[in-house]
């Protein structure tokens, strides 16, 4: 499953880094608490949040995430979506609930 | 208008491990005056949310409760740093909070905005350096 | 769902509480580790599903008349916390799967998320 497929099966928009779609998501991670996302996540994961604080896209990027997902409508500041262009993180947002976002890309990994 | 019941609490600043206790105690007192599950929830968010922000910012503050035939008011005072910019503040995501509020998941810039959205009317006023004032009315009747 | 089939799907420990809280009706949850957003958009009867063990965890969801907190990762509360959760009904769960596994897990299974999108529908707003 690509970032491609999750994307566009759900309808999530892509705001940097569409170049990049062709990545491998291997899992998901949720989470908003920084340190417990450095400590517990993997490589391969789309990671889920309501953090756009710009140290996001470090960790992203310190993690290997596939991208990130602002869950529930929010919006990254423009330091952040600047420095994930940068850095080659995709950042995506949707209205969705982090819950919901999960399961369906859950229901859409464990179908694979 | 005619107070049916009314109770003032005290908040210490700083004193995060009974953050919530006077929201939980208030929550009891709506729910035994009968009032709808509603009702008494935005009005336990709201006084949670500004619990929240007096331990989180405020040297001490006060909540009092005073319900009336047709709505819930709660009337929020504090001394502290005031904020300086209101629509700033209020705004859904904009937080100073600290570390230490962030690691308990809280300040995350949704308080004051919580707050509003549970009231049908809520006012704000403050002055920097002495504190700030919240009046918040939820009416009984939905709307 | 019942809240014991949450707990079977989950592999999970109900740390506080009691057997009568195992037929408790649940059909909706909501994943955070910010209280803020728990606060903002959870609603009555929900899951709340949290990687955070604080006793804030339980004050909110006993603020908000959630159904239970699912706490993920393993992670054991405090005992005073568990006390706080027992003196308010709450029941508190506690299951070895990250916030993703759980959240797909439930969802795999039919419950659905308690608010499905934003647009204006914070708590409160009407």
């Amino acid at each position: 499953m690509t970032l491609a497929d999750i994307a566009k099966k759900l309808n999530l928009r892509v705001l940097c880094c569409t170049d990049r779609l062709d990545r491998v998501v291997s899992g998901g991670y949720v989470g908003d608490l920084l340190s417990d996302v450095i400590a517990n996540s993997r490589a391969g994961d789309i990671w889920i949040t309501r953090q756009s604080h710009r140290n996001i896209v470090a960790v992203a990027s310190l993690k290997e995430h596939a991208a990130v997902i602002l869950a529930l409508g929010k919006e990254p500041d423009d330091e952040t979506l600047e420095k994930a262009t940068d850095e080659g993180v995709p950042l995506i947002v949707t209205n969705l609930s982090g819950f919901e976002v999960a399961g369906r890309i859950y229901e859409l990994l464990t179908r694979s | 208008m005619n107070r049916s019941y009314e109770k003032t609490f005290s908040v210490e600043g700083g004193n995060f491990d009974n953050a919530g206790m006077a929201s939980i105690e208030i929550k009891k007192i709506l729910k035994d005056l009968q009032i709808s599950d509603d009702v008494v929830r935005k009005a336990a968010i709201a006084v949670y949310e500004s619990e929240l922000n007096i331990i989180s910012y405020a040297r001490n503050g006060h909540i009092t409760l005073y319900v009336t035939d047709d709505a819930v008011n709660v009337d929020v005072r504090d001394e502290g740093p005031g904020i300086e910019d209101i629509e700033l503040a209020m705004k859904p995501g904009y937080s100073t909070a600290t570390e230490q509020i962030r690691q308990m998941g809280f300040g995350a810039g949704m308080g004051l905005y919580n707050i509003k959205t549970c009231s049908d009317r809520f006012e704000i006023s403050s002055t920097v350096g002495e504190g700030t004032h919240l009046s918040i009315k939820i009416n009984r009747n939905g709307q | 769902m019942k809240l014991g089939d949450v707990i079977e799907i989950l592999e999970a420990k109900l740390l506080a509480g009691d057997e009568r809280h195992r037929s408790l009706d649940v059909k909706t949850a909501f994943s955070a580790d910010l209280m803020s957003d728990v606060l903002a958009f959870a609603k009555a009867g929900s899951l709340i599903l949290t990687g955070l063990t604080t006793s804030q965890v339980v004050r909110t969801a006993s603020i908000l008349d959630a159904a239970a907190i699912i706490i993920v990762r393993g992670k054991i509360p405090a005992e005073e916390t568990l006390k706080l959760a027992e003196e308010l009904g709450i029941p508190l769960i506690s299951t070895r799967y990250i916030l993703f596994e759980t959240s797909g897990r439930l969802y795999a299974n039919g419950i659905v998320g308690c608010v499905e999108k934003i647009g204006g529908t914070a708590n409160g707003a009407s």
